[in-house]
Order: structure tokens, then C-alpha cells, then sequence
């Protein structure tokens, strides 16, 4: 189980760790570019995900210690972890919309349905690990259907996001240390015919 | 004409006549219609066959409109039980090439009707070892799985493809070596009580009954009324016989002599709501139709009946036959006992082993002991405690979650690893659940004794977690 019990500077494990596309989008009257809209998107992600680390988190489990964050939140009775939230988060978008879709992968993942399988992915994956602050953009056919394939980087940016996963009885990996791309976001637009 | 011709002629009219009949009996329902049945239903269907409608929603629907009917009943429950594969995951274009394998987006992938001929438990339609299509390499991450066979990871009582709430790894760690029996078997919902909204001041004298004097009932009604916590609540007579009437003269005209389940569903709504969902209810809910209306007024609306003990495929007592099940029939029409509704009531309809074997069993000492007021309140099990077991559920807003009995019987049953949370958990161990529940003589004498099975998870999980630690 992972729990955040320590002092744990929980935080940014989710929020500030995903490198996000600084240039500036353009919306024309003719729409927004597939890369734009997946920048658009990221940018919204990473500001849910940092709320929810440190207002709610960092704040009550960390700082404030009147509960803590568990990856059996609802046995527990605890706060959900932030990588869980956003996996929720995409779970929702899922049920709600085919327009956009959204996963946490990473190339050493604790759940192993969260390893890469397109292509793109596979290939994004291990280009953000090389690639320190770079995004990765790539297009791929899935089913028949083409799509915009955008992942960025997840990145260790606190102590507890290494020695949680490096703790994990069902990591592949366990020498993880701040700073490090643990995974990536991939995000995933059906793409016009 | 010559013999031939007309031979001929009586043929084709005979097959147009009979093929009328087939279609009218296909499209509006009717006498016709039970010999139409493609083949036999699984057990969970057999009750509203003769609604077509009610999965066929119009004639040559196709897989997606069936799909629908499959959510608009089980979407929730499956919801409930935290669904190890929900629809969700298969939306994700990056598993579109695991849907070629197994269209597991689809419910009728795995569950087909009519096909008694493949049906396994769970109305599973598939071979049995559908896991090994996505789980071939299980073998690679825990070596204790390599050389299993694929069709023992549901059958083991291990695994289940959609409820894994009391199965999974860590869950299984956190509980091992926990004792048969609990130091405080208490069934910790059963202890709650349940508000009541809206409550109107206790009518305690039967001068408070609004019943007009022609339907007014006996002492004994009365009596039983005012023993209610109708009664304490304050609903009088009309609350249920005349809903919404105020005056003497109203409660008169709008008298109803019969209350239905839609009655009741103004206040029990969890409760009704659940019940339809079941096997006691279901011919019950909306757009259960036996009949449509149609072909220029020969055919009407006609919902089905209630669900009666002969149509049941379970044992059933023979001395009650044609007694139609409603709210009232387990609750009573004036008393609502809910001791007698949660063990008698039962035992006046089933005649299986299981239930023929409570009356002595441990859990019925318990009960017998709580319900006299001899031990303490959520001590006893009675066949509700487990069968419709008190449950926090959502209501259909999906935003505020309500304690209520879950009256769908199912919910809790198949498979039956469902009750190790809602309900075993609540007094004995993990490992003792598991292995009690993987006991088919055991259940058949109605847990008295100990368990003959022995599941291997929480055995297999702490060797892992031992390997783990000696690293």
C-alpha cells in the first residue's frame, strides 16, 4: 500500500511534475491546432492535479496530519492518492465524452495495464525519459481511427514520489529519485478524416 | 380446381394464417408468444421472458440497443461492486486491439441469452477460459500463477471478472490471519438507525384512524396499525389507502383497497427501487410488458403479473401456488413486522436445503436471541441480514447516498463473494468467509459446521509478502 504518512512533502507529486507546452496556442475561426488543444488540455490536468496536491494532500495529510492519503482510500478511509484522483479524473472524461482521452503510463508501472502499448506510446514514453523537458507529438491509428497523440513527462518532484514507487511490492523498479521521469501523461484526440 | 390446387391452396393459406399468428405474437405479445422463445433464459431472466421488449427494445434492435437495456438495469450494481473491468477501460483507444481479441465493451460478448445449451454460473456465455485472452502472461509478474489453468481463475474463488472488492492482494494481506469468528460479531449496519424524513406526529389511539367507516378495518387491524412505525411516525390510514387526500369526503372517493409497490416507493424509495431489481420484483418494473397495444386495437398494454412461486425455478413450498408476491406479501398488510419479514416470510415460499436447514442453525440461534432481546442489536443473522443485507446506496440523482435494506435479493448473491464485505466480514475472518463460502455442502447446511474448502489466496499472498521481506 502506498500511504503518505511521513512528512512528506506529498505536494507536487502531481501538479509541477508534468512538463507542459509553454508557446502560446492559437485559435483561429478555423478551430485550434491538435497540439494546442492537447496543450490546453495538460495545462488544465496539471492545474487540477497540483490543487488537489497541496490544498487538499500536502494540507491535511502532510501539514495538518488529520488524515492520510492511501492507495485503499475508501478501506482506509483516506484521501485518494493524486495519481489516483487523476486517474479518476480521466475514468470520468471516459464515461462522459469519445472527443479526448487521457492515461498515466509509464515505462515502469506498478500496475502492469499501465505499461505502454501503441507505438506512440511506447515511443513517447522513452522520449520524454531522454528528452528532459521536451513533449512529445506524434499522430497513430488506432481501430481504424486516426489520432493526435501528445505525452509528457511525469516527473519525481518530491522524495515521496521516488520512495513510494521504489517502495511498491509490484514495482520493476526501484532506484527512482527526485527529479527522474517516472512515466507520462498521454493524451490521445481523434483526429479528422 | 383440381384436388392438387386445392391441397395446395390449403397449405399456403394454413402457413400465412400460421405465420400471422407467429409474427402478432412476436411484435404484440400475447398467448403465442412463450412457444416463440428462441431458447430456455438464464436464471437472472427467466421472470420477465415474456417481456421482450424489455431487452429487444424494438423489433430487429440491434446489439447496441441491447447493450443499453443490459446498463439501464445493472449499470449501478455494477458500479456498486467497484467493476474490476468496466466499460470505461475498453473505450480507451489504446486497448482497441484487446476489443479484436474479446469485445469485452460489450456485455453480450460474455453474457448471451437464450443459449442454455454454453450458459456456465453468472450466465457466463464464454469458454471458460476467457482470462488467458488479455492475462496470458500473468505467470511473468507472480510466479505462484505459472501453469494454472486459465479456466480456474473465476472458478476458484480466487477471482471474478467484475467484483473484486474482497479479492484483491492487498486487501487479502490486510485481513490474513484474522480469526474465524470476530471478539465482537456485530453486524455493524444493522445498528444503525435509520432516519426517518419527513415524520408527522404518532397517531397512538385508533380514534386517530382516517379510514371512511366503510373500509375501516377490524380491532385487529388497528391494533397492528398502531403497533407500526407507520403509526409512530404519524401515517395514517389514507397515507397509504388514499395518498395526498385530505378531506373525509376525498380519502372516500380515492380509497384505495390494495396499495401497490408504487405506494410504498413514496417513502421506501431505496427500498422499491431495489426490489424491483431483483427476482421478487422485477416483473414489477416499467415497461414489463407481456401484451403492446397495437394492430388497430386487438392487442393492449399489459404489464406482467406478479411474480408467483410457481414461476420460480428455485425450490419453492407447493402449498402456496398462485399467491402473488408484492411488498405485502413478506411485510404483511397492517403489522410491517420486520422480524417476521426477514426470516418467516422467507421460509413460507423457499424449500431448499439452505433455507431448510436455518431453523437450528448458528446464525438462527443468534437471531433468535437478538429478536427476543437477549443479545445485542445486530448480533443475530437472519436470512435479510445476508440476503438483503442494509447497504449505503446512491440515489438516482448519484449525488447523496442513502442506509436502506437492498431489496434486489441478487445484489448480494452471485457471485457469492459479494457478501464476504457487506456481510460476513462483519463477524468472522477473511480466510474463514472465503473458505465457507467456496463450501457448497456447508452452505446446504446452512453454515452449520466448519468449512470443508480450502482457498489458497491469502496463503499464496503471504508467501509473497514473506519472499518479499526476506529480499
Amino acid at each position: 500500500m502506498l500511504s503518505f504518512s511521513k512528512s512528506l512533502i506529498a505536494s507536487a507529486v502531481a501538479g509541477g511534475c508534468i512538463v507542459c507546452g509553454a508557446a502560446v496556442a492559437t485559435v483561429t475561426a478555423k478551430g485550434v491546432e491538435y497540439k494546442d488543444v492537447a496543450d490546453m488540455l495538460i495545462a488544465v490536468m496539471v492545474a487540477d492535479r497540483t490543487v488537489y496536491t497541496k490544498k487538499v494532500v500536502q494540507r491535511l495529510a502532510a501539514k495538518q496530519k488529520v488524515i492520510k492519503a492511501s492507495e485503499h482510500y475508501d478501506d482506509d478511509k483516506a484521501l485518494p492518492l493524486p495519481a489516483q484522483m487523476f486517474r479518476f479524473g480521466a475514468e470520468h472524461v471516459a464515461d462522459n465524452t469519445d472527443k479526448f482521452s487521457y492515461s498515466l503510463l509509464s515505462l515502469w508501472p506498478i500496475n502492469k495495464q499501465n505499461a505502454p502499448r501503441t507505438d506512440a506510446e511506447k515511443a513517447g514514453l522513452k522520449y520524454v525519459a531522454d528528452n528532459n523537458g521536451k513533449n512529445y507529438y506524434g499522430e497513430e491509428t488506432l481501430g481504424g481511427q486516426k489520432y493526435f497523440t501528445a505525452v509528457y513527462a511525469d516527473v519525481a518532484v518530491a522524495k515521496v514520489c521516488a520512495s513510494c514507487h521504489n517502495d511498491h511490492k509490484d514495482t520493476p523498479r526501484s532506484d527512482f529519485k527526485v527529479g527522474d521521469v517516472m512515466g507520462g501523461v498521454v493524451i490521445r484526440i481523434p483526429m479528422a478524416n | 380446381m383440381s384436388s392438387t390446387a386445392k391441397l395446395w391452396l390449403l397449405w399456403v393459406m394454413v402457413t400465412l394464417v400460421a405465420a400471422a399468428v407467429l409474427l402478432t405474437g412476436m411484435f404484440y405479445g400475447g398467448p403465442s408468444r412463450a412457444t416463440l422463445l428462441i431458447g430456455e433464459t438464464t436464471s437472472g431472466h427467466h421472470q420477465i421472458e415474456l417481456a421482450c421488449g424489455a431487452c429487444h427494445t424494438t423489433p430487429f434492435a440491434g446489439p447496441e440497443a441491447i447493450e443499453k437495456t443490459c446498463q439501464g438495469c445493472h449499470a449501478d450494481e455494477l458500479k456498486a461492486a467497484k467493476d474490476s473491468h468496466p466499460l470505461k477501460k475498453f473505450r480507451d483507444p489504446r486497448n482497441v486491439d484487446r476489443l479484436d481479441k474479446l469485445a469485452a465493451n460489450k456485455c453480450i460478448t460474455c453474457h448471451t441469452e437464450h443459449r442454455a445449451d454454453i450458459t456456465n454460473p453468472m450466465g457466463v456465455t464464454l469458454p471458460t477460459d476467457y482470462c488467458a485472452l488479455c492475462h496470458q502472461d500473468v505467470g511473468k509478474n507472480r510466479p505462484s500463477h505459472e501453469g494454472l489453468a486459465f479456466n480456474t481463475c473465476a472458478t476458484a474463488g480466487c477471482h471474478n471478472y467484475h467484483d473484486n472488492r474482497a479479492l484483491y492482494e492487498d486487501f487479502l494481506e490486510k485481513h490474513a490471519g484474522e480469526p474465524d469468528v470476530k471478539a465482537k460479531p456485530v453486524v455493524a449496519l444493522n445498528t444503525e438507525k435509520i432516519e426517518i424524513e419527513a415524520a408527522g406526529e404518532p397517531l397512538t389511539t385508533a380514534a386517530a384512524a382516517d379510514a371512511p367507516a366503510a373500509h375501516r378495518g377490524g380491532a385487529d387491524v388497528m391494533s397492528e396499525w398502531l403497533a407500526t412505525s407507520h403509526a409512530a411516525a404519524g401515517v395514517n390510514c389514507s397515507g397509504c389507502h388514499a395518498q395526498d387526500q385530505k378531506s373525509a369526503e376525498a380519502i372516500a372517493e380515492n380509497w384505495i383497497a390494495k396499495p401497490n409497490h408504487k405506494t410504498c416507493a413514496t417513502c421506501h424509495t431505496m427500498e422499491t427501487a431495489t426490489w424491483l431489481q431483483g427476482k421478487h420484483g422485477m416483473r414489477l418494473a416499467d415497461n414489463m410488458l407481456s401484451e403492446t397495444a397495437g394492430l388497430y386495437g386487438m392487442f393492449q398494454n399489459r404489464p406482467l403479473t406478479p411474480m408467483r412461486t410457481e414461476f420460480a425455478r428455485a425450490p419453492m413450498q407447493s402449498k402456496l401456488p398462485h399467491s402473488e408476491l408484492t411488498c405485502t406479501s413478506c411485510h404483511g398488510a397492517h403489522d410491517f413486522n420486520t422480524v417476521k419479514a426477514q426470516t418467516d416470510s422467507c421460509k413460507s415460499c423457499h424449500d431448499d436445503e439452505h433455507t431448510r436447514a436455518y431453523e437450528g442453525s448458528p446464525h438462527h440461534k443468534l437471531w433468535l436471541a437478538e429478536s427476543s432481546g437477549a443479545a445485542a442489536k445486530g448480533s443475530g443473522v437472519s436470512c435479510a441480514t445476508c440476503h438483503m443485507p442494509r447497504a449505503w446506496m446512491e440515489d438516482e440523482s448519484g449525488y447523496e447516498e442513502f442506509l436502506a435494506a437492498n431489496h434486489n435479493q441478487n445484489a448480494n448473491l452471485r457471485p457469492n463473494e459479494k457478501m464476504i464485505r457487506s456481510v460476513c466480514m462483519n463477524c468472522h475472518g477473511l480466510g474463514f468467509s472465503i473458505d465457507a463460502l467456496a463450501d457448497k455442502e456447508l452452505i446446504k447446511r446452512n453454515f452449520d459446521g466448519r468449512p470443508s474448502a480450502r482457498i489458497e489466496s491469502i496463503d499464496w499472498v503471504m508467501k509473497r509478502v514473506k519472499e518479499r521481506g526476506s529480499k
